[in-house]
């Protein structure tokens, strides 16, 4: 009777505490980015030439929020480096070491969890093609489109190449790539969502038609 | 199982309840505090990167 209270308890607490935990951690790493409000212009100008790219941080930092409107207006993510349990347990979306940084030639790879630990990827499988995924840095919005989707098997790390399946290639574009668990509670394979980078804009300069309702 | 632990603790039927209670509290948070987080990586179920 002991063990399965125990195993009860556990369920409880993955299912469950883990979500509030890493909810409150991830919501608290937002906020304590301490950026400026986002501002409104009438008609904020999309730019497509070279954006900004930051330099990758230390292990752990938060440098960027997501945003898919997708998954609700409010919904918002720190992106935090590194891809350990340190990283996906508590703050959530963790960037791989290595890959492309937001805007950034290459393949801006992260990662999160799907179900447990605030789920910051619970929805992924409603994401169709063209919607956007809207990274922030404190200075700079970059908004990528979805342009396609994918389950492949765990080892496949071709998937965050910077150019996706091709892991000799020299990339030209600006790809985003997501990577979660698939089918849900489950780890036999991954679940994975590239997208390529539409325009982008000074944070001062506006806020994306993406965040506004608009697509 | 847990008659040992009902007769070793002290005074009436009430307080020995309330003991109990407080007990199973504080087996459940070092569970969800320390327990529970150190078994998690070994379920078959939270692996989420491709590597």
């Amino acid at each position: 009777m002991t063990l399965g209270v125990l195993i009860g308890l556990f369920v409880v607490w993955q299912l469950w505490w883990t979500d509030v935990a890493a909810g409150q951690e991830q919501a608290q790493a937002v906020a304590d980015l301490g950026w400026e409000e986002p501002v409104t212009v009438p008609e904020p100008v999309e730019r497509t030439d070279a954006p900004p790219v930051l330099e990758e941080p230390e292990e752990l930092t938060t440098f960027a929020t997501l945003q898919v409107p997708r998954w609700g207006e409010d919904y918002v993510q720190p992106i935090t480096q590194g891809v350990g349990q340190d990283v996906l347990d508590h703050l959530g979306v963790g960037h791989y070491p290595g890959t492309a940084m937001p805007g950034g030639v290459g393949n801006h790879a992260v990662a999160a969890h799907r179900v447990t630990y605030g789920k910051p990827f619970n929805r992924v499988a409603e994401l169709e093609l063209g919607d956007p995924l809207v990274v922030r840095t404190e200075d700079t919005w970059y908004v990528y489109r979805v342009t396609s989707t994918e389950i492949v098997l765990p080892h496949q790390v071709e998937v965050i190449a910077p150019v996706p399946g091709e892991p000799e290639a020299v990339p030209t574009e600006r790809r985003m790539t997501l990577t979660t668990c698939h089918p849900m509670f489950s780890a036999e394979e991954r679940f994975i969502v590239h997208a390529e980078l539409d325009h982008w804009m000074p944070v001062a300069d506006g806020t994306p038609a993406a965040l506004d309702g608009g697509a | 199982m847990y008659g040992w632990l009902w007769r070793a603790l002290p005074g009436p039927t009430p307080v020995r309840a309330l003991l109990v209670a407080v007990l199973a509290l504080g087996v459940v948070a070092a569970c969800f505090t320390w327990v529970f987080p150190a078994i998690a990586p070994l379920m078959p179920f939270n692996d989420i990167t491709v590597d």
